[in-house]
């Protein structure tokens, strides 16, 4: 998918975030990422949809979440947009500091911002929109495409 | 995969023997629906098995801390074992690692109860 970017348009459902996740999993494998770092793209994305579906959209059957993957300039660029009220990222709670540490929940974006390189949370006019990164690593990305 | 779970009894003890992933949905709702017949029959001695467990998400982290405070606030116990790396590095990096009793030899662990 070198160059291109595939895009889901899917309901606000936990089926959907089995199908985000299993998607990045499949796109970082062609891409030719490693084992690990496949696994933490496809958490990353899980992380993402389930804050997409659940605290975004809040299972609204008429919102929708959109998952892009766009593979340019050696790296994967993935964009998981809701419909729901908007997240404010300076409002996260720290998970590691020692107050927090046995809450359960509000592990999500710092699990995320751990795997991926670069995250951006951005809240828009009608829901957020969250971009991970992940760059290519001593060139594995691509290398099976290449091979082909 | 989704969640299973068996559970035996070793010297008191109770051991979850679980398997596949706790995440959002059922695999979190199988293990609180276990921990909470454990405790309802009086056990308070619990081993979390998690050797064939691949894949935990935030929703998991947070139901196993949970089962940890549950239990803890019934006056009871409990540990896991068998980390695989996966699930290790994310207790490492969520700094919950140094929270839980987190044990690798089975006989050893039951031995570890009070």
């Amino acid at each position: 998918m070198n160059g291109q970017k595939v895009s889901y348009t899917m309901d606000s459902t936990l089926e959907s975030v089995d199908s985000a996740e299993q998607a990045a999993s499949r796109i970082a494998t062609e891409l030719g990422f490693a084992e690990e770092e496949i696994m933490q793209i496809s958490m990353a994305v899980r992380e993402a949809s389930v804050n997409a579906v659940l605290h975004g959209n809040a299972y609204d059957p008429g919102k929708k979440v959109i998952v892009e993957f766009d593979h340019t300039g050696g790296s994967l660029i993935i964009t998981i947009k809701d419909q729901g009220k908007g997240l404010d990222p300076a409002k996260i709670p720290d998970p590691l500091a020692p107050e927090n540490l046995m809450n359960t929940s509000g592990r999500g974006i710092f699990l995320i911002r751990s795997f991926m390189d670069d995250v951006t949370i951005l809240p828009t006019a009608n829901g957020t929109e969250i971009k991970l990164t992940k760059h290519v690593h001593g060139g594995a990305a691509g290398a099976k495409e290449a091979s082909q | 995969m989704s969640m299973k779970i068996s559970t035996r009894q070793v010297d008191g003890v109770t051991i979850l023997d679980c398997s596949g992933r706790i995440t959002l949905g059922e695999g979190s709702i199988v293990l609180r629906d276990a921990i909470r017949e454990i405790l309802s029959k009086g056990n308070k001695k619990i081993l979390v098995n998690l050797g064939d467990v691949n894949y935990i998400d935030s929703s998991g982290i947070g139901e196993l801390v949970s089962a940890f405070t549950t239990v803890k606030n019934q006056g009871g116990e409990l540990k896991l074992l068998n980390l695989t790396k996966k699930v290790h590095d994310l207790l490492q990096i969520t700094k919950l690692y140094t929270v839980f009793d987190v044990k690798d030899d089975e006989a050893a662990a039951v031995k570890a109860f009070k």
